[in-house]
């Protein structure tokens, strides 16, 4: 294993070390409460009914032998949604928002993917619930599925929504269409590019719609009291974003709205939107008692996630000397059935590892027949990396340069600018490049083994922005010495060790009296999402603000209790003392010891929306075997390289920097909905939706490279979305080196890679 | 609903529930021993792996009825007198947990390999944990953690 690479030169205390987190013994003697382990006194359980089709318009629905089982305490379906009796004039032009959030909680008129809720039913135990649920009669007139990017852009395609207009370049298109929303990035002049360059590459690519599979299920449990207070229970990356959803398709305000997050078994960022939440809040607002509702796994797949499917057509030319002199792209991401694919994010991400003269992008966000896409991991980027890394690898075979050596050529640097706009700060590319190139795994030539098998080597970059958005943390000293610290940011992998960490840096006191635990909306600001590589950039500086607060708090106390001047006063390494008399002196256990008699508990907050992000770049090393007679392929060893500014805990960024690229890795290899003809999901099960098992993957090794962010205190970046960047091309490019064969759609399965085999040996 | 007296991590509990009713559904619902996780109910994702007369089941697909008079060992049960069993500890201290769901089970069938295989090797670490869907660490850390629990060298 090679050492991680640490170019920041300040040494901590506790940044940088690997202690146990907080969390750590819950998760591991069965005590943490996740969603689905909740219960509550009178607790009823729901049951979703869901569309059979992928398209159909709904006729009616008679909920009156559901309602009549015994049992049944509520049924409910889109007319007991406020937006059933608002009319368009009342909500102008929110009218369409609302229509779309509030038809992907329960269908309105049309059904847009197999799954797509139509009513719900809240019983005493789950089996009536489900038992009644079939009982619920709906009439449906089927219509033709869209499924792809491809269909639905066609000229003549069948619509999911007639007043959906495409929105291009500030214009709005007279007549409806499938393509929600078109964006153009543009530097240069792409034409001139293409001509001044030796060489040029262009080809097409597609990927598959992908789940992001966490193992835990959706899962909302919802308390509406008499009085208008209701109390939501759920999994979710994001308390705050659940109640401003739900206060928009409930019509109800954010002062009534109480979200509890519980701990949650992986969101990746399948977990930010509303699903069975406004369910639970309706049927216990109808039955007047608290309702639980649990995804089944079926439902995970067919009514969760995914992440876009894609198809992209990408362009470049560079110099005999391997500069390149245009990069064009056209970018169409799938939406699922609702406007809001991550195609804008894609075609930032796309070019963002390359300092190029002429660039030109279009990016189409599309609506299919499938459940609305979700984030997932860095969303976009490993779509465009796929295709613009795959280009990359051709230019450099075309060229004869070596794929990192030309990446080193045309690095993002500081002072790059990117094609929306932003100029890059200080960034670590060139030093992860550096990592790749003199890496044992780089400087070890491919063992080619005359097993029959046919081996190869993939390299590929990745970006993305880790942008900071809006945290709150709250820190209390306790009389004993120690300090809580309350947050709104969800613990996903490890936020309160990363953020212990910090704030025992910030007050020079030990990582094992700092006590961090999460709020619910009521009691602590605002809190954005945990997701995007933002929370321990974030929510870090949040606690880090918060704890010069208390230090000063800690001096002026002290000044005080000493009746001195509080400018005499200072605070040292945890220490308070008189900047003359050596007498006066309190370690911060004696004064917190000391604060409940000398004027009460010191506390400090801070509400922040920080500038100063830290861009993450990572260069992943991929060797493959591929079997010439199954078509499968194997991976025999795997390096990520990833620049994440400071590592506050090495072990926690090493396993985000593993998971990433085991996920990207599926995405390249196996996973992917089957869709049959009616546009129905065939694999909605973990047998054939197939993720990575522990037998499918080799120990990944990591180079963390610590390139420090000159936009936080201690160098922190943020790590958790680039690593999912890179996988997906350098598959592709090392089956390319096996088989002389560039895979241009994804997955890579076993059947496409025989085909291709048959096909270049014309047999 | 029948009567079952249920021999669970060394305790006897006395519980009503349906013949038909899953050994998960019942540990979770009825015993509130929520340690044991659903993530699939239907046998795919291992979350829910228990030890009954010391082999690992699946026990979202095990009908409470057939485990009358049988031993039913669960996450709840491995601590012993207070203190984490050393694959608990080990599961923390290297990393081998992020969300935290698939661990109970990752740690049940780590539990049973070694009972029968003290000293397994990465091979025979990632067989029996080839049940147990993690979608969080790639599994290097978490067959880190195993191989220190067990005693054996880490790569």
């Amino acid at each position: 294993m090679v050492a991680n690479i640490v170019l920041s030169e300040v040494e901590y205390t506790h940044i940088g070390k690997r202690p146990v987190r907080p969390d750590g013994v819950d998760k591991v003697i069965g005590r943490a409460q996740y969603g689905p382990d909740i219960t509550l006194k009178g607790l009823l359980h729901g049951k979703v009914l869901r569309s059979p089709y992928a398209h159909a318009r709904i006729k009616s629905i008679d909920t009156s032998q559901a309602e009549a089982y015994p049992g049944v305490r509520a049924v409910i379906t889109a007319q007991d949604l406020p937006f059933a009796s608002l009319s368009k004039e009342e909500l102008g032009a929110g009218y369409q928002a609302l229509k779309f959030a509030s038809d992907h909680v329960l269908a309105g008129g049309k059904v847009l993917f197999k799954g797509h809720p139509v009513a719900a039913v809240a019983a005493a135990n789950p089996h009536v619930a489900e038992e009644a649920a079939k009982l619920i009669k709906v009439e449906y007139e089927e219509l033709p599925p869209v499924m792809s990017v491809v269909e639905a852009m066609a000229e003549g395609a069948t619509l999911l929504h007639d007043d959906l207009y495409t929105s291009s370049l500030g214009e709005t298109s007279q007549t409806a269409s499938n393509v929600a929303a078109h964006a153009r990035y543009e530097k240069g002049d792409v034409a001139q590019g293409f001509d001044e360059a030796a060489v040029v590459v262009e080809r097409e690519f597609q990927t598959a719609s992908v789940h992001q599979g966490y193992i835990e299920p959706h899962n909302g449990t919802a308390f509406w009291s008499a009085d208008g207070q209701l109390d939501v229970w759920c999994s979710t990356q994001g308390a705050f974003t659940v109640r401003s959803s739900l206060a928009n398709v409930l019509r109800h305000p954010v002062s009534k709205i109480k979200v509890t997050p519980m701990e949650m078994g992986g969101g990746f960022g399948g977990k930010i939107s509303i699903y069975l939440e406004p369910l639970a809040a309706l049927l216990s607002k109808k039955s007047g008692q608290p309702v639980k509702l649990v995804m089944n796994r079926v439902e995970v797949f067919e009514a969760s996630g995914p992440a876009s499917g894609s198809w992209m057509k990408v362009k470049m030319g560079a110099t005999t000397d391997g500069k390149l002199t245009a990069c064009q792209a056209e970018l169409a991401l799938d939406a699922g059935a609702y406007p809001g694919s991550p195609a804008m994010s894609a075609a930032m991400c796309a070019f963002a590892c390359y300092d190029y003269p002429n660039g030109l992008l279009d990016a189409y966000d599309v609506v299919v027949n499938k459940p609305k896409t979700q984030a997932y991991r860095a969303p976009g980027s490993p779509q465009a990396a796929y295709a613009v890394e795959s280009v990359v690898d051709e230019l450099c075979e075309k060229l004869g340069i070596d794929p990192v050596e030309f990446r080193l050529r045309n690095a993002s640097k500081e002072g790059t600018r990117r094609i929306e706009g932003p100029v890059y700060r200080r960034i670590g590319l060139v030093e992860c490049l550096e990592a790749a190139r003199s890496h044992d795994h780089y400087q070890t030539a491919v063992d080619f083994q005359p097993n029959g098998k046919l081996r190869g080597r993939g390299v590929a970059s990745g970006f993305w922005f880790n942008r900071g958005f809006v945290s709150s943390c709250n820190l209390t000293v306790n009389p004993d010495g120690t300090v809580s610290v309350v947050m709104g940011s969800v613990d996903l992998c490890g936020t309160r060790a990363s953020i212990a960490q910090q704030t025992a840096e910030a007050l020079g006191i030990a990582y094992e009296d700092i006590k961090p635990s999460i709020a619910d909306t009521d009691s602590i600001g605002y809190t954005f999402i945990t997701g995007g590589s933002r929370t321990t950039f974030a929510t870090g500086l949040a606690t880090i603000n918060a704890s010069q607060d208390i230090k000063q708090r800690m001096v002026e106390r002290a000044a005080a209790i000493w009746e001195a001047p509080v400018e005499d006063v200072e605070y040292v390494d945890g220490v308070i003392q008189h900047k003359s008399d050596s007498e006066l002196r309190m370690t911060f256990k004696e004064l917190a010891g000391r604060t409940l008699t000398t004027g009460g508990s010191i506390t400090a907050q801070c509400n922040i929306d920080p500038p100063g992000e830290g861009n993450s770049f990572a260069v992943h090393v991929v060797d493959v075997e591929v079997d010439q007679d199954t078509g499968k392929v194997d991976i025999l060893r795997y390096t990520a390289i990833q620049d994440c500014g400071k590592a506050v805990h090495p072990s926690y960024v090493e396993g985000q920097m593993q998971g990433g690229a085991a996920q990207g890795i599926g995405w390249a290899l196996n996973e992917e909905y089957f869709f049959n003809g009616q546009g129905q999901m065939t694999n909605s099960s973990f047998l054939d939706y197939r993720m990575p098992i522990s037998l499918d993957l080799p120990m990944i090794d990591t180079v963390i490279v610590e390139v420090a962010n000159p936009g936080h205190p201690y160098g922190v970046r943020g790590v958790g979305e680039t690593p999912i960047v890179p996988p997906l091309a350098a598959i592709a490019n090392a089956v390319y080196q096996a088989t002389g064969v560039r895979m241009q759609s994804l997955p890579i399965t076993p059947g496409k890679v025989l085909d291709a085999l048959w096909s270049q040996n014309g047999s | 609903m029948e009567h079952y007296s249920l021999k669970i991590n060394g305790h006897v509990y006395e519980t009503g529930a349906e013949p038909f009713e899953s050994l998960l559904d019942v540990l979770r619902e009825k015993l509130r021993l929520t340690g044991s996780k659903k993530g699939c109910d239907e046998g795919e994702c291992g979350s829910c792996t228990v030890l009954l007369d010391g082999k690992p089941v699946l026990s979202c697909i095990l009908m409470v009825s057939d485990v009358r008079d049988r031993e039913v060992l669960t996450v709840e049960g491995l601590p012993q007198g207070g203190e984490p069993h050393p694959i608990q500890v080990e599961m923390t201290e290297r990393g081998g947990i992020q969300c935290g769901y698939c661990t109970p089970g990752i740690i049940m069938s780590a539990y049973a390999l070694l009972q029968e295989n003290p000293r397994p090797s990465e091979d025979e670490i990632r067989f029996a944990i080839a049940g147990n869907i993690c979608r969080c660490t790639g599994y290097s850390k978490i067959v880190e953690a195993l191989q220190a629990a067990a005693g054996t060298p880490i790569r």
